[in-house]
């Protein structure tokens, strides 16, 4: 979801008005009601239920999609063998059976995951579901030729040596996915995985027809196993979904199906998406990013109780990249997290709500195995502000007692980044190290930061960015930052190119591990090294200010979806 | 209306630049004017000689001051009834003042002149003088759609045909224009619109002031081209001007003029941005369309040569005055002026050595904001130390008869005049 | 007249084959310049060499400019198809290239956009033609007048002040506070009522700006047409005042601004970014916003394309206007 995280932090801008809580009370509740609880509980159904955003899915074909808001979205359309708990919170974390009759028969030590699927179940024409649809709509992320842009955990845990071509080029039946029968679906995993489950609840695996399969052109109109279906859609302009006649409610307990329409409207202003959410024309925002400063200003002074304020998933921190100096040597990247002050960085995005609280490590607060007194540098002990004496000691150690200088790359795109940079750069002034800022294109970053060669030739020695879960799990959130075989030359993540034995070993043993409890623990100890290697310096857990509008009913925040509103379960009055 | 206005109207500090008119003087210093020169005499009264004006005792009776060169109403005496003249066109001390941000243009300052219908009157002088001014205040285009502080502002009276003209409604003037007295312009191809065709614009001529339909004006406009001598008039009723050539044009811009049979024609310049050859043809076509329309004509020119052939009378301005009025005989082969000489110095001649030849007027026209003190004419007048004691600087001279029906505006006694024509000028041309 | 209007059409089409050269070739080396490739940019963050290289042989990235340039106008005449990694993307003719970002071809995208730029920039063109017309001719007549300098300070403030500025403030006054039009675009074909009123701030908003720069350009050009000599001729006629102004002067003061109302709204039609940002209009300016955001270029290239061929055929229409209003200029 990095993609998703760089627009996030774009849109918070300049500073929280806190205001006075003189509407904290209005028809749609109470401010933070859909936080850890239900607003609204309602079973009512009917109505349309509209949708405002300023920016178009990544793709709406489930195999292709990445953006948050997109996999949130899909469930209105789309169903997988198992999903959330339409429940707020951590508990949403929790898997139910969806196509699914129950969870996962696991044998074989973990390695064959095996389920079968409910009676009854209908495609939006009315035929039904089967097996073999479920290993279809599966197998099409082997076909990143075609249909790229989406995660590939599924191909990656099934196949991780890339054998199999993918159901576009290589007829025949892939290995690791069995269909004995109709209704029985079996995985072969090459390593056990204790996220499995997690990954197969992404929409990403959702069933598609072979029939149905417009491959590239499948986004304009996917064909719905949902409560709803696409009525119509012109990318960047909007879509309606209109009930799917064929979904029966009686195989399906985890999708609320209230209105009788869904509606998505996509402007390209930010400021004009809030006035309408304020103004009444819209009931939430697509996007779920949280709404800009002006906006923001305006509803917690005079709307609060139409306002959430939910810990998102994402944390924005800087990636030291050991590849350029004097960043291979740890002291020196201690004394840039000694001395960057993390209160003026806060205040740089907007403050406690709208910029979030300061992150201590590198764990986001909605990922199990998240701890909160994880803070080895003493960042909260300390009340946010840069220890000058630690950080000019580190330098010391370093060889670099006067201190040295180096380039900070930041996203052009966004504007707390660019903020969050300055911040930085002043309070790493004063303990001698002269920090260069480098804006890049932020829509090239992967061609760019993710680019090792390219990191060097400029000498980025600190690299800021976001990041958040792309299902709630220590792998959903960190392999691709921390393990080391995620290094790659180009489109790289692992920016500060962690090559750490103990942080790959323990990773490796925390997926491997299928109690979630005892993974949660593995997980806090990898993020324990990340931070004792020093490798990344977080800065906040960001934070949105989320628009509902009177007429919504049931809505919550859930963690399974990175603290954003659960929106299958949403309802109109 | 009243020379009292003119007090007020040295003050200066226009915002904006006068309106057509005013390029003609260019304004040099915003030196305030000098309210003395008030009292010095203002209006200068040319009046009549053979034919085709009145006589120096019927000339404004009522202004009192029979006199060759009488002096305008002066301040404080009371106004008399405005008298209508005999005269088909009677101008008497026309003023007309533009107001600039450097100071009061004095484009045309007092100026009286007479003339009969059928008549011809020249008035010759160099651009700056006056004289297209005049012709303007004529037909009463200097107000029209000029509002606010760059309105000129216009004192005297003009009569014709009974009527006086700068106290007639607005409207009133503009149903005289074009259909009493009509002009033709300096330069028919910016004179006429580029985007409308020749005939159209004769027949909008003449369906203003006539009520007929577009097709008894197509026959008026076509048979107005074949009278001013354009060939296939039908066809060339839609050609556009640039499609006619300067002689054409020209003959067109007549044509247009004439289409309804105006009892004034005034014609500024009209062979000036024509070939040499094509000036002849126009100028005899004047001539005999006066004849044959039985108009009056006021024939505006910086070309002495011009006049002379054409004119009955002629009038030499400048600095917005009168200097010399006479039968074109006595202007032309007696003139009393030394601006008039100079006139004559600057007609070509090819029969000539260069050397020989008389000197063409010197240096440029007066600044009409400051005019300089005594004689306007004296910084660029060879022959201004004549009169005695420094007179040419310090007084300005009366517009007086040195002959029956010759008027000019020197100081120099008749004798040095005589003597120094004969002996200096004669010879030369 | 026939043959000059074929001969221009004639260089219509050379010109256009010519912005397409120079936009393809711009666009065929942005990503080499800057060192950035566009398949990158279509791969999720796990993608590995091998599906880079799968969209790269789809995209035909690597094929030679003058190959591409070929597949392209033989696209537009034929249709293509888009081969690789067991998929075929079929774009028919006309075919003005293929988004991969979102998986639609352009042409369509092209012609449902432009009409609602095209209403916007019309409905636009007619408030600031009057306004401006009528404002410029009194401020010229009444020159110097309490009337011309404030008309010419509003005029100023017309200019200067961006198009979102006046746009937010006339959304909040009129759509938010007062209610009095529609705060969000509604297609014509849903409900027309819906729509004028959606129109009306727009149309405005963007009159406003060029009707400040019309007025000025009326206010000058009249000012110097007065002083011609033919106004005078007529007026010399003894034709009324309004005559003389309403046509004669009118006339030769169209002819600037008439030029200039091709170029504007040639250039409009390339999106009314600003404006239609402000008021959300689904036009060409959002799309080629995003466009340009999301870096998809061969969007970029058909708005390029579709503005440019807009700016030709407006400029066309304007010289053929030219022939009707002024003689001297002949056709043929």
């Amino acid at each position: 979801m990095a993609v998703s995280a760089v627009a996030v932090a774009t849109l918070f801008a300049t500073s929280a008005c806190g205001g006075g809580d003189s509407d904290s009370d209005s028809a749609g509740g109470k401010f933070n009601a859909g936080i850890n609880k239900v607003a609204n509980a309602s079973d009512k159904k009917g109505g349309t239920l509209k949708f405002i955003g300023v920016q178009d899915a990544d793709s709406w074909d489930t195999t292709r999609m990445y953006y948050g808001f997109a996999f949130d979205f899909a469930r209105f359309y789309s169903r997988q063998l198992v999903s959330y708990t339409p429940e707020p919170g951590a508990k949403a974390i929790d898997l139910k059976p969806d196509l699914a009759k129950d969870n996962a028969k696991i044998t074989n030590d973990g390695k064959t995951y095996k389920y079968e699927l409910k009676d009854g179940l209908k495609w939006e024409d009315g035929k039904p579901i089967t097996s073999e649809d479920v290993k279809y709509g599966i197998e099409r992320q082997w076909a990143q030729k075609t249909l790229s842009g989406g995660p590939t955990y599924l191909k990656d845990v099934l196949d991780p040596d890339g054998k199999w071509k993918g159901p576009y080029e290589e007829k025949g039946d892939f290995e690791g996915i069995k269909t004995p029968d109709d209704k029985t679906i079996e995985f072969h995993l090459a390593e056990r995985n204790g996220d499995f489950e997690q990954m197969l609840a992404m929409p990403t695996n959702s069933p598609v027809r072979e029939d149905k399969d417009a491959k590239s052109k499948y986004a304009l109109k996917p064909f719905s196993s949902g409560p709803y279906k696409f009525q119509s859609y012109t990318p960047n302009k909007g879509l309606t979904l209109v009930r799917n006649k064929n979904w029966d409610k009686k195989t399906d307990p985890l999708r609320k199906a209230l209105p009788d329409q869904v509606k998505v409207t996509l402007l390209t202003n930010a400021d004009e998406r809030d006035k309408r959410l304020i103004n009444g024309d819209a009931d939430l925002d697509l996007n779920q990013r949280g709404m800009d400063s002006q906006g923001r200003a305006t509803a917690l002074k005079q709307h609060k109780g139409n306002v959430d304020n939910p810990q998102s998933g994402f944390i924005s921190y800087v990636a030291f990249p050991q590849s350029v100096k004097p960043f291979n040597n740890i002291h020196c990247r201690k004394a840039a997290i000694y001395g960057t002050d993390h209160k003026s960085v806060q205040t740089a995005r907007g403050g406690p709500m709208a910029g979030g609280d300061i992150s201590t490590n590198m764990l986001p607060p909605v990922v199990p195995g998240y701890d909160k007194n994880d803070d080895q540098y003493g960042m909260r002990d300390n009340g946010g502000k840069a220890n000058v004496a630690k950080a000019k000691e580190e330098l010391k150690k370093c060889g670099k007692p006067n201190g040295f200088s180096t380039t900070l790359a930041v996203r052009n795109t966004d504007k707390s980044d660019m903020k969050s940079s300055e911040a930085i750069q002043a309070s790493l002034k004063k303990v001698g190290i002269k920090v260069e800022i480098d804006a890049f294109d932020g829509a090239q970053g992967s061609s760019i930061v993710g680019n090792q060669q390219k990191v060097k030739d400029k000498n980025y020695g600190m690299v800021l960015y976001g990041w958040g879960p792309d299902f709630p799990s220590g792998q959903g959130y960190g392999i691709e930052l921390w393990h080391s075989s995620k290094i790659r030359d180009n489109a790289n993540n692992n920016y500060a190119l962690i090559d750490d034995k103990k942080i790959d070993e323990g990773l490796d043993e925390a997926i491997a591990e299928l109690d979630p409890e005892k993974a949660a623990t593995k997980y806090a100890e990898v993020n324990k090294n990340v931070m004792a290697g020093a490798y990344y310096l977080p800065l906040t857990n960001l934070k949105v200010v989320q628009w509902r509008s009177d007429r919504l009913t049931n809505v919550y925040s859930a963690q399974s979806f990175s603290g954003w509103y659960d929106f299958a379960s949403l309802g109109v009055k | 209306m009243t020379d009292h206005e003119h007090k007020d109207d040295a003050v200066p500090a226009k915002k904006v630049k006068a309106g057509k008119g005013t390029d003609a003087a260019k304004a040099e210093s915003p030196e305030a004017e000098s309210p003395t020169a008030e009292s010095k005499a203002e209006s200068t009264k040319a009046t009549g000689t053979t034919g085709a004006s009145v006589t120096p005792e019927d000339a404004a009776p009522a202004r009192g001051a029979g006199g060759l060169a009488s002096s305008g109403t002066a301040a404080g005496e009371p106004e008399l009834e405005k008298q209508p003249p005999k005269a088909f066109l009677e101008v008497r001390d026309l003023r007309v003042h533009f107001p600039t941000q450097d100071g009061l243009v004095k484009s045309v300052d007092g100026l009286s002149f007479s003339l009969e219908k059928g008549k011809t009157l020249g008035i010759v002088g160099e651009s700056g003088s006056g004289k297209s001014v005049t012709s303007l205040g004529l037909m009463g285009l200097h107000t029209v759609g000029q509002y606010g502080r760059q309105r000129p502002h216009l004192s005297g009276e003009i009569w014709l045909n009974g009527q006086e003209l700068l106290t007639a409604d607005p409207d009133e003037m503009r149903k005289l224009r074009g259909r009493e007295i009509s002009m033709i312009f300096q330069d028919p191809l910016s004179a006429l619109h580029p985007f409308f065709t020749v005939g159209d614009q004769i027949v909008e001529a003449y369906r203003v002031h006539h009520k007929v339909d577009k097709k008894a004006a197509r026959r008026r406009a076509i048979e107005l081209l074949d009278r001013v001598g354009i060939p296939e008039p039908a066809k060339r009723f839609s050609s556009y001007p640039h499609e006619f050539s300067g002689g054409m044009r020209q003959r067109a811009m007549i044509a247009m003029s004439l289409v309804n049979n105006p009892e004034l024609l005034i014609a500024d310049e009209p062979t000036t941005a024509l070939d040499v050859t094509v000036q002849a043809q126009i100028l005899d076509l004047i001539r005999d369309l006066q004849q044959e329309f039985g108009s009056a004509v006021i024939i505006i020119t910086h070309d002495l040569g011009v006049v002379a052939e054409l004119s009955d009378d002629i009038l030499v301005m400048y600095g917005g005055r009168c200097v010399e009025y006479g039968t074109a005989e006595k202007v032309f082969y007696e003139p009393q002026h030394p601006y008039t000489w100079g006139l004559l110095g600057s007609m070509p001649r090819i029969d000539r050595d260069r050397a020989d030849r008389l000197i063409p007027v010197k240096g440029s026209p007066p600044s009409l904001i400051n005019i300089p003190q005594g004689c306007a004419f004296n910084p660029r007048c060879p022959y201004a130390d004549v009169p005695a004691g420094g007179v040419t600087r310090t007084e300005r001279p009366e517009l007086r008869e040195t002959q029956p029906g010759h008027l000019s505006a020197c100081h120099m006694e008749p004798e040095d005049r005589q003597r120094i024509w004969t002996e200096e000028i004669v010879p030369k041309l | 007249m026939l043959t000059y209007l074929i001969r221009r059409l004639f260089a219509v089409a050379v010109m256009l084959v010519v912005i397409i050269l120079a936009v393809f070739c711009i666009f065929f080396l942005i990503p080499k310049w800057t060192g950035t490739d566009p398949a990158t940019m279509f791969v999720g963050k796990q993608a590995d060499k091998e599906s880079i290289e799968g969209i790269r042989q789809k995209l035909q990235l690597d094929d030679p400019v003058l190959v591409q340039l070929f597949e392209f106008f033989k696209g537009i005449f034929f249709g293509r198809d888009y081969v690789g990694g067991g998929d075929t993307t079929h774009c028919s003719a006309p075919c003005f290239g293929y988004s991969f970002r979102s998986e639609q071809e352009i042409w369509p995208v092209l012609t449902d956009r432009l009409p609602v730029t095209l209403s916007l920039a019309l409905g636009a063109a007619i408030i600031w033609l009057l306004i401006g017309l009528s404002v410029g001719v009194l401020s010229a007549l009444k020159r110097g007048s309490l009337w011309d300098r404030l008309a010419m300070t509003g005029a100023l403030a017309g200019v200067s002040l961006p198009v979102y500025f006046t746009g937010l403030l006339s959304l909040a006054v009129f759509a938010y506070q007062f209610d009095l039009v529609a705060n969000s675009f509604t297609p014509f074909g849903e409900n027309v009522s819906k729509w004028f009123s959606g129109m009306i701030l727009p149309w405005i908003t963007l009159a406003f700006l060029f009707g400040a720069m019309y007025a000025r350009l009326t206010r000058a050009t009249m000012l110097e047409v007065m002083g011609e000599d033919y106004i005078r001729t007529a007026r010399a006629k003894g034709l009324k005042e309004p005559v003389v102004i309403g046509k004669h002067a009118m006339r030769s003061t169209m002819t600037p601004i008439l030029t200039l109302l091709g170029i504007d709204i040639g250039a409009l039609m390339g999106g009314a970014i600003l404006t239609e940002t402000t008021f959300s209009i689904p036009g060409l300016g959002q799309a080629v916003l995003k466009a340009i955001n999301e870096r998809d270029l061969p969007l970029i290239l058909g708005v390029t394309l579709i503005t440019a061929t807009a700016v030709v055929i407006a400029n066309l229409i304007v010289d053929l206007l030219y022939g009707v209003i002024d003689p001297r200029v002949r056709l043929g």
